[in-house]
């Protein structure tokens, strides 16, 4: 018997099928905890490993169940996933450009803009929740990287919570934006599709939809379901004003909207 | 009790007094006027319920019947007692017959004065006797099942279908729940009525309809006689039908309820008059029922930094605080709030956290504080977001907070799962109970961080409490000084819906609620 110790490299990673990994390669290991709407006992138990084998999971095993107190009894489990992907087939839309620094930005608009980038963001329809739109505008920021506010180059208006589709694009005209940003967190039952997709509808009847660089973001939402709602761009989670900033200058640039 | 934080009383009592005096400042205002809510709540309040063919409900149908024919500055009380004598009706059928045609409430003849206000006084007293009375129920479950330690255990149910929520929060009840809170369906705030019966359809929350909270109190008291404690309720007494919802929480023993002075202004561009006149019934109607207010200060440091801006919240504490007494509130029913939003990057910033937490407790002592969970810090990881509401959850204990409303490992993700209410819960107990008297303990530190920190907030919102003062809050919000957000004096929703009253005015429930009974909440 060889005494090599064997090295995982690269290499020995077929792309073509991955799966999981716990602490050794192809182990296909995925925990998992989700609740059952029967009581705890060991037919419950029964049931999520059951269910586990139907999602593709071999050695499914409960570590921990408890009774939630209405009959319905929540699972961790840890299993072994038989399915694979082919990751060297994967295509994913993305915002493709290189994204800029506040510095950058500010310096890009000064050389290629040469006048203030006007951006007006809001949280729309029935959504209160400014915490996305704050943290892309407003002076401070957030975790660390300034907000469009702090924008040299840019007239940046946060029109805040609620704000009616009409009243944006009122404003919109009003200011002739160059970039209209609308932030969505409350996604529950799909609240948010009908209402972005008004504003596309209502921005195109007034003609001003070429005219402006159309964003949407919060927590839900992806550059992929952006486009195919008529955005220009999504930015989801861990997007920051730069990115936003970025994506913008390029438009205008990009679109002779100068 | 002395201070740990080595507070100057000076310097809180000299912040408390301009608070005091920016809040009586508005008085004359706020009782010189009323609203369109205002009278619907007491239209409620003497027996209108109820909707029409379209939903419209029948307080809204009796009150623009009033404001149509010029009459809102009598009161709703004035017309409803006039039409009383005029037509032996009771108010709920006079509401139906404007509905239906029959009465134009305003063109009645005057009847005598004496008569009109003996008329609805007679009923105000029955609708206070009914209040008074499930203040006394709830008191009387306290004494017997008891109720959980504080700080309680509180959690919200969001999921639009009332039934729905009765499912979770009954199980969250039999998970260790004090408190559970039906969050509104969101843009609720911004409708100038109350829908009407039991929902099933709402967007991120529920309606809140009086059906509603008479389900979940139900539901509640099912399982809090069963785990052997009260389970309370909470909703929210917040944007265009503050007193409203006041009035139907208060019927259907509601025990929490949120209920700022200005976040309605700030955050939801209510107008300013509009607000601090809803406000301020809204508030007696929950003092008299006994209804712990929350207040909404941890949503400045949604929107501004936890570290920057905690002055902020500190001054708005004791601006809470004041209008609260003025109308009635006592300090155990002022569940002040604040939250644990700081940036978990930021070196000792649990240090920090504990400083402010500290302060809060020894500025306010009677005080049930309500201590909000970090959200803006909250990513999507699940593993360390548990851990942000374990350290949450020590400061709690720590400093004495009277309500925690519980944070989730799945904040940023989604409405609660029933699964995720259940953790946190597991979480708040295990720390609660292991280090339950570590407050009492720990001394900190002559002139540490901590102390610091506590009075240099503590010096910063004197100041701007002072600033306040000498500019008044109308002027203070219209330039931007609160929360960062400008507010015109006439601007925003509702204002429409406020008049100046007329010497006739009457609204009976002021001095019935306020008036004598005063001694008896201060029990």
């Amino acid at each position: 018997m060889s005494a090599k110790i064997m090295e995982i490299t690269k290499d020995d990673i077929d792309l073509t099928k991955v799966k999981p990994y716990g602490d050794t390669l192809n182990d296909g290991k995925m925990q998992l905890s989700f609740t059952l709407p029967i009581p705890y006992g060991d037919e419950a138990d029964e049931a999520a490993k059951q269910l586990a084998r139907k999602m593709g999971f071999s050695e499914p095993s409960v570590v921990y169940s408890s009774d939630l107190g209405v009959g319905y009894t929540f699972f961790t489990m840890y299993g072994n996933v038989n399915h694979t992907v082919d990751y060297t087939a994967i295509e994913v839309p993305k915002v493709d450009v290189e994204f800029m620094d506040k510095y950058g930005v500010e310096d890009y608009i000064k050389e290629n803009i040469k006048r203030d980038v006007v951006i007006i963001g809001a949280c729309t329809g029935s959504d209160a929740h400014t915490v996305g739109i704050d943290a892309i505008m407003n002076m401070k920021g957030f975790d660390g990287h300034y907000g469009l506010e702090r924008y040299k180059g840019v007239e940046a208006i946060n029109l805040g919570s609620q704000v009616p589709n009409e009243d944006l694009v009122a404003k919109a005209i009003e200011l002739k934006a160059d970039a209209i940003l609308v932030s969505q967190v409350v996604t529950q039952k799909d609240v948010h599709i009908p209402n972005l997709t008004q504003l596309v509808e209502l921005m195109e009847a007034e003609g001003i939809r070429d005219k402006v660089v159309l964003i949407c973001g919060g927590p839900r939402l992806s550059h992929e379901i952006a486009q195919e709602l008529g955005y220009d761009a999504g930015f989801g989670p861990g997007s920051f004003a730069n990115h936003v900033a970025t994506f913008v200058v390029n438009q205008i640039v990009d679109r002779k909207l100068v | 009790m002395k201070s740990k934080l080595n507070l100057n009383p000076e310097a809180i009592s000299s912040a408390r007094n301009a608070a005091k005096n920016i809040a009586s400042e508005t008085q004359g205002f706020i009782d010189r006027h009323t609203t369109v809510t205002v009278e619907r709540t007491v239209a409620r309040l003497l027996g209108v319920d109820g909707v029409d063919e379209i939903e419209k409900p029948l307080p809204n149908v009796l009150v623009d019947n009033i404001k149509e024919g010029g009459g809102l500055a009598q009161g709703a009380a004035f017309w409803i007692g006039n039409a009383m004598v005029n037509t032996g009706l009771n108010p709920q059928e006079i509401a139906e017959k404007i509905n239906s045609g029959e009465i134009d409430i305003t063109k009645l003849p005057i009847a005598d004065n004496d008569e009109i206000f003996a008329k609805v006084n007679g009923i105000a007293k029955e609708t206070t006797d009914t209040i008074r009375g499930n203040r006394d129920k709830r008191q009387e479950y306290i004494d017997t099942i008891g109720e959980g330690p504080k700080p309680y255990l509180y959690v919200i149910v969001a999921t639009g279908n009332i039934y729905e929520d009765i499912t979770q929060a009954q199980a969250a009840g039999r998970q260790g729940a004090d408190i559970v809170a039906v969050i509104r369906t969101t843009a609720q705030s911004l409708l100038d009525y109350v829908p009407y019966g039991p929902t099933t359809e709402g967007f991120g929350g529920t309606y809140a309809t009086q059906e509603n909270f008479r389900l979940m109190r139900k539901a509640l008291d099912e399982v809090g006689e069963e785990v052997g404690k009260y389970i309370r309720l909470c909703n929210y007494c917040s944007g265009l039908c503050m007193p409203e919802i006041a009035a139907m929480g208060a019927l259907e023993r509601l025990d929490v309820m949120l209920n700022d002075a200005l976040y309605g202004i700030l955050f939801r561009d209510i107008n300013m008059q509009r607000t601090l006149v809803d406000q301020y019934f809204s508030r007696i109607i929950n003092g008299f029922a006994g209804i712990i207010i929350n207040t909404g200060e941890d949503n400045y440091l949604t929107t501004s930094d936890a570290v920057e801006e905690a002055h902020t919240v500190l001054a708005s504490q004791f601006i809470n605080e004041q209008y609260a007494l003025l109308a009635g509130i006592p300090e155990e029913q002022m569940g002040l709030g604040h939250a644990f939003e700081m940036n978990p990057k930021i070196e000792n910033g649990f240090l920090l956290e504990l400083a402010q937490a500290q302060m809060t407790r020894e500025i306010f002592p009677n005080a049930p504080l309500k201590y909000m969970p970090p959200t803006k810090f909250k990513t999507g990881n699940i593993f360390k977001g548990h851990v942000q509401d374990t350290l949450f959850n020590m400061i709690s204990i720590w400093t004495g907070q009277g309500i925690q409303l519980l944070g989730m490992l799945t904040e940023a993700i989604h409405t609660p799962f029933l699964q995720d209410r259940m953790l946190s819960i597991e979480n708040a107990k295990y720390v609660f109970n292991n280090a339950r008297d570590l407050g009492s303990e720990i001394e900190f530190k002559e002139d540490g961080m901590i102390q610091q920190r506590a009075q240099s907030v503590l010096k910063d919102a004197e100041v701007m409490l002072k600033d306040i003062e000498k500019e008044g809050i109308f002027s203070t919000i219209q330039q931007g000084k609160f929360g960062g957000v400008k507010r015109p004096f006439d601007g925003g929703k509702g204002l429409d819906g406020v008049v100046e009253k007329s010497d006739g005015y009457i609204n009976p429930f002021i001095a019935l609620m306020l008036g004598g009974e005063k001694e008896c909440l201060q029990k």
